[in-house]
């Protein structure tokens, strides 16, 4: 039986300045299938967050394709990609209202269709990160940057993604936040052999815990890792 | 009522002129520096107006369609121009955006006013109606223009994480700008309501005050006005929306994606 196609592959990506020559992602391989936790790592300015806003489509690329389950994505097909292969900020993104305001965003949305917020998987993934069914209730101007990231998070894990794409959503959170920001991620990848993660961080420890296999990059391109 | 008025002689005129001493020695005794400023400005209001006087005579006598519609064209160009730079934030491509907007609501407008309402002048062309009319229409809708165009720039600029968001969670490029597009119309039309709500209370038009000093029957005056008022609003409407619906064309491409790296502040 032929084997099923990564769920999203680079072929010689890359990405310019806008507007300008000197490239900042340059003959990018990669590749992620189900049940793998990819960490791509690389120093301040290596090009990490570009790539994955790159292979979310947020971006424009310049050279290459991004293909996933081994097709191209067509521009009618974004939107339906992108609710597939979810990309957080490492900022979150909060709108005014409640948490759950914030969490029904998405059922707004025409890709969604008819499905309605399901607030029994909500409160489930609450529970898994230390809250209670309170906290839908509270308004996002006083959530802590921890909290904004776990809204972050829930907001796109209720949407069951296949492919979670974080940049750095630790990066500013509290050690007991990230701990709980990091065991979300993995808990859910490994609930679902066919779900995957591609995680930016630039900490070792980090990407020793969360991550199988390693991307690292330097000055946009692809330098050789002993994980890879 | 007899259409009579007053005629001004340079004398009289420079009398107002003089009026401008009071604006310079607010600014002396406050130490605003605005002296130089003020000084450029009446001068420039003399001259732009003494010299669109004259071509407005020539063009009244000569009466071509052709130069009729050269001189729309250089108004309309330069309402278009004044627009893009009122904005805050721009991109590669606003002031065709700006000028096609502005083009086609304006003439819109004006060519409506001109076959129906108006349709009793003749040629419908004549300047002494097209120019005026377009240049109120054209004042009006470049601060429409102007309005919808920073809005939606500063919108879009300070909801970046959000609009991306929604555009992570699958949303087509139409419901991420939805709300910057929304906000950037309602900013640009607001004027011209409020200006609707307080016309004939708080103050009269100029142009129905030209009208009475020249010896307009005040309700004719009004009717004029009136006319006016609802032209100048649609032409803002339509100018507005469709500078931002241009605009929004331009910031997010097919692919869903937010350009925002065109955006670039002044």
């Amino acid at each position: 039986m032929p084997s099923a196609p990564p769920l999203l592959q680079a072929r010689s990506l890359g990405r310019r300045v806008p507007g300008a020559q000197r490239w900042l992602l340059k003959d990018i391989n990669l590749q992620i299938t189900g049940g793998e936790r990819l960490a791509i790592i690389g120093r301040t300015g290596s090009g990490k967050s570009v790539l994955l806003r790159a292979l979310s489509g947020l971006d424009p690329i310049d050279a290459g394709e991004i293909l996933w389950r081994g097709n191209t994505i067509s521009n009618a097909d974004v939107p339906n990609f992108r609710r597939q292969a979810i990309y957080l900020r490492q900022r979150p993104a909060i709108f005014e209202g409640t948490v759950e305001t914030n969490l029904r965003i998405a059922y707004s949305l025409r890709i969604r269709g008819n499905e309605d917020f399901q607030k029994r998987r909500v409160i489930d993934l609450l529970t898994q990160a230390g809250r209670d069914e309170n906290f839908l209730d509270k308004s996002a101007a006083e959530l802590s940057g921890g909290e904004a990231q776990i809204t972050a998070l829930i907001r796109a894990l209720q949407c069951d993604p296949t492919l979670l794409m974080l940049d750095e959503p630790t990066a500013s959170l509290d050690p007991d936040s990230a701990t709980a920001v990091e065991q979300m991620v993995i808990d859910w990848q490994q609930a679902d052999n066919s779900r995957a993660v591609i995680w930016v961080s630039h900490d070792p420890a980090q990407v020793q815990r969360v991550a199988t296999r390693e991307f690292a990059l330097d000055h946009g391109t692809r330098k050789e890792s002993h994980r890879a | 009522m007899k259409a009579t008025y007053v005629e001004l002689s340079n004398y009289e005129v420079a009398f107002a002129a003089a009026l401008i001493i009071i604006n310079g020695l607010i600014s002396l005794s406050l130490r605003l520096g605005l002296e130089r400023m003020l000084f450029i400005g009446a001068l420039r209001t003399i001259v732009q107006l003494v010299l669109v006087g004259f071509v407005l005579k020539w063009v009244f006598a000569v009466q071509q369609w052709y130069i009729v519609a050269a001189v729309m064209l250089v108004m309309t160009a330069i309402a278009a121009i004044a627009a893009v730079r009122r904005t805050g934030l721009v991109y590669p491509g606003v002031y065709l955006d700006s000028m096609l907007s502005i083009c086609a609501s304006c003439w819109i407008v004006s060519a409506f006013a001109l076959l129906t309402v108006m349709r009793q002048v003749t040629p419908w062309y004549d300047p002494q109606y097209a120019i005026p009319l377009l240049g109120m229409i054209l004042g009006n809708t470049l601060n429409g223009i102007a309005l919808g165009l920073n809005q939606l720039g500063e919108e879009l600029s300070s909801r970046r994480d959000r609009v991306e968001t929604l555009l992570s969670l699958g949303a087509t490029r139409w419901e991420a700008g939805r709300e910057p597009v929304r906000q950037a119309i309602r900013t640009g039309m607001i004027p011209i309501i409020n200006s609707m709500m307080v016309v004939g209370i708080v103050s009269l038009p100029g142009m129905m005050t030209g009208q009475l000093i020249a010896g307009v029957d005040p309700g004719q005056a009004v009717k004029y006005q009136i006319v006016i008022m609802f032209l100048i609003a649609s032409g803002t409407a339509m100018g507005t929306v469709g500078v931002v619906l241009l605009s929004f064309r331009r910031l997010f491409n097919p692919r869903h994606q937010f350009c925002y790296a065109k955006l670039q502040r002044r």
